[in-house]
């Protein structure tokens, strides 16, 4: 009796406990390399510390987002950072849609094709911007190059704030429309062919099958695309970075034209040292995030079969 | 799928956990590995070598990065007590940002830094001592300055070629903007009398008798009229078409000499190395250096740290000590040019008969050990790699033609000031 009894009580425990030994793991490295930075952060942010002297540091409570709220260069960044995260999201969508309609297409070597749109994913953000900035060169640069060839040559990509943030947006662009491509592509062709076939013997054309059938059946990828484009176009760091090499690079161009939030982020923290401002900047792109990724899902829930 | 991979990812995470923690200074068949971390060219790719051939027992890697990057780096691993190199170079616009921290770094004083002392000039010494006198960095090179000139782009344009009549030419800055003038009314399309802005402006302030910071360490750039009377010309200059507008250290500055963008660069001594290094093999005799308007100033030059999170605390700073010391910077000098920091060079005959053959055979030892000899040193505050790299910008927004003079050095002047 006493025998059984304990075999039962054991596996009772186990039912009980194993599942959340199996599911620490992942809580485990969530709580040392997600939360606990996360709030660390925020601890930060209540401080007037510099990077080097932690030990010197003083609670201030909110006067670092006091001062960001009255910091021009603080909105500027953002301003940068959400018009960035239009010219980069907006068209990784488009051309990401556009692409996995032409890939789910019975062509020869597709699979080619579709390793082939994944090729720029994989590549270093580094080396791509570090290529980007060339071909975007003032005197000597690509794509100045074939526009001189039109008679309109010679533009100073980094000195402008609409040229520098085209140039940026078109290195995010080409690096991640072939990564949505795909993640649109598998679910294209999870749609049932019966759905077209009936579109085709009511008279729809390709464009009206296109629209009213694939792209509302793909909403739940164009939200999850959306919101993974915008964390990350929100943050964006090493492209603006690098296209400005030097001693300035963290200020984004001559006239901050084109530093974005992560950016001033870099900048206070590594180039000033102000570790509190820094993460209060880091918190409040947090928050910015989340509410722009809210309305990227606001708008991407709206799409809707007619 | 999931489970597996994450217990993949653990062990990798483990796997990386426990090679970092012994990685880096474990000694490899009973060697002690030294890391040295490095901006730019310091010429020490011999020397290494050589010390490692006369000390069996040590190992030593050098790693470089391009000079913002470098000291952001080694600000965060001070930061975070780990990552930093063995050894590691600070240059002169980072010294008094770290020196503000002494703790992080080998204080040399307790090292028989004392006894060393003297090697260095008074002020290369004092540039790098903390405020309660710690010693955190032992001295490299200094700038020194010069003009290094392209000879036949000069002689193209119906300007003497020889070095000192180029001198000649130049006794001040007003004169060397007016030869430039001149030059530029003959130069071929694409081609400009000055790379950029910032580097002549950089000279000018080198040469001011106060710089960004009075001896209080408060910034008084904005009303420092030698700098603003230095601004003004150079902003004429950019003005009247004399600049390229590449801002230095850049990748397209470093393809400006490559294509022979520009006919003159303001060479503090370890620009030298640079010149050689982009312009290549095929530019050998085509630069020249001369002597500079105004009179001596200082831009640039180093320190070597050793930073106290370090394991092989001992042996790297008798490393630091022995790169640093007299008959390794001559050396350094006459292989890659950068500028002692040692007086009792400049008056050794090795140093001062020394002539490049790259920049046509030009007397670099008298040139240099003369500007150095006449070099006043002016004071750097906290944050003067900062300011600098800031009145850089306000330079370039000038070329870009994003604002006027005016209007640029004012918005300079606050955010500086902030």
């Amino acid at each position: 009796m006493v025998l059984i009894d304990k075999t039962a009580r054991r596996h009772r425990w186990d039912t009980r406990f194993a599942p959340y030994g199996y599911v620490a793991p992942y809580f485990l490295i969530f709580g040392v390399f997600g939360l606990f930075p996360l709030l660390y952060t925020v601890w930060v942010s209540l401080q007037d510390r510099n990077l080097l002297e932690s030990d010197a540091a003083s609670l201030v409570w909110f006067d670092n987002y006091a001062k960001l709220m009255a910091d021009p260069y603080f909105w500027n960044a953002m301003g940068n950072t959400l018009s960035l995260w239009l010219l980069t999201t907006v068209p990784q969508i488009l051309f990401a849609l556009f692409i996995a309609q032409l890939l789910n297409r019975k062509v020869r070597t597709r699979t080619l094709f579709r390793m082939g749109v994944i090729l720029p994913n994989i590549t270093s953000v580094a080396a791509v911007t570090i290529i980007f900035a060339q071909l975007f060169g003032r005197d000597f640069g690509l794509i100045n190059w074939v526009l001189d060839l039109f008679g309109a040559g010679n533009i100073d990509w980094q000195a402008g704030t609409a040229t520098s943030h085209i140039a940026i947006a078109v290195m995010v662009v080409w690096r991640w429309t072939g990564y949505h491509a795909l993640i649109f592509l598998a679910s294209m062709q999870a749609i049932p062919s019966t759905l077209y076939e009936a579109a085709t013997l009511d008279g729809a054309n390709g464009r009206q099958q296109f629209w009213r059938i694939t792209v509302p059946l793909l909403r739940p990828q164009i939200i999850f695309s959306t919101i993974i484009a915008t964390t990350g176009n929100m943050r964006l760091l090493a492209e603006p970075l690098l296209f400005n090499p030097g001693a300035a690079a963290a200020t984004g161009g001559s006239d901050r034209q084109f530093q974005t939030a992560a950016l001033y982020l870099y900048e206070q923290g590594f180039t000033n040292y102000d570790f509190g401002y820094s993460s209060a900047i880091a918190v409040v792109l947090a928050i910015a995030t989340v509410i722009v990724a809210g309305l990227g899902y606001l708008v991407t829930k709206r799409i809707r079969t007619e | 799928m999931r489970p597996k991979a994450l217990v993949l990812g653990c062990a990798a995470l483990a796997t990386a956990v426990v090679l970092s923690g012994c990685g880096s200074d474990t000694a490899s068949g009973g060697k002690t590995k030294l890391t040295i971390g490095l901006f730019g060219n310091f010429g020490y790719a011999e020397l290494l070598k050589e010390y490692a051939s006369t000390h069996p027992d040590v190992e030593i890697t050098d790693r470089t990065a391009s000079y913002s990057d470098h000291h952001k780096n080694l600000a965060a691993h001070l930061a975070t007590s780990s990552g930093a190199a063995d050894i590691e170079a600070v240059d002169t616009g980072y010294i008094n940002q770290f020196k503000a921290t002494p703790d992080k770094f080998v204080d040399f004083n307790t090292k028989g830094g004392g006894e060393l002392k003297d090697r260095w000039l008074a002020w290369k010494w004092e540039a790098s001592l903390s405020k309660d006198g710690k010693q955190i960095g032992y001295g490299t090179d200094i700038g020194g300055l010069a003009i290094c000139y392209r000879r036949d782009l000069l002689q193209n344009a119906g300007l003497p070629a020889d070095r000192d009549q180029v001198a000649a030419l130049w006794p001040t800055w007003q004169d060397f903007m007016a030869a430039g003038k001149t030059f530029q009314a003959k130069a071929p399309e694409g081609v400009k009398w000055f790379d950029g802005g910032p580097t002549v402006l950089n000279a000018i302030v080198g040469q001011a008798s106060t710089g960004y910071y009075d001896k209080t360490d408060k910034i008084v750039v904005g009303d420092n009229k030698e700098i603003k009377a230095g601004w003004d010309l150079v902003v004429d200059g950019v003005q009247s078409g004399l600049s390229s507008k590449l801002l230095y250290s850049t990748p397209v500055w470093n393809t400006g000499f490559k294509q022979g963008q520009f006919a003159t660069v303001t060479c503090p001594a370890w620009q030298m190395a640079k010149i050689k290094d982009q312009a290549g093999p095929e530019a050998a005799g085509k630069w020249d250096v001369t002597s500079v308007p105004g009179g001596g100033g200082n831009w640039g030059g180093s320190y070597l740290t050793v930073p106290k999170a370090g394991k092989n605390v001992d042996k790297a700073v008798e490393l630091a000590a022995w790169l640093t010391a007299p008959e390794q910077q001559a050396k350094v000098f006459k292989s890659a040019g950068l500028l002692p920091s040692i007086p009792k060079l400049y008056d050794d005959p090795s140093i001062v008969d020394y002539k490049n053959p790259y920049f046509n055979d030009a007397p670099i030892g008298k040139l240099f050990t003369d500007a150095a000899k006449k070099l006043n040193p002016q004071y750097q505050g906290p944050k003067a790699g900062d300011i600098q790299t800031a009145i850089g910008n306000a330079m370039q927004r000038v070329e870009q033609g994003k604002q006027n003079g005016e209007d640029s050095w004012r918005q300079f002047v606050g955010d500086v000031q902030k």
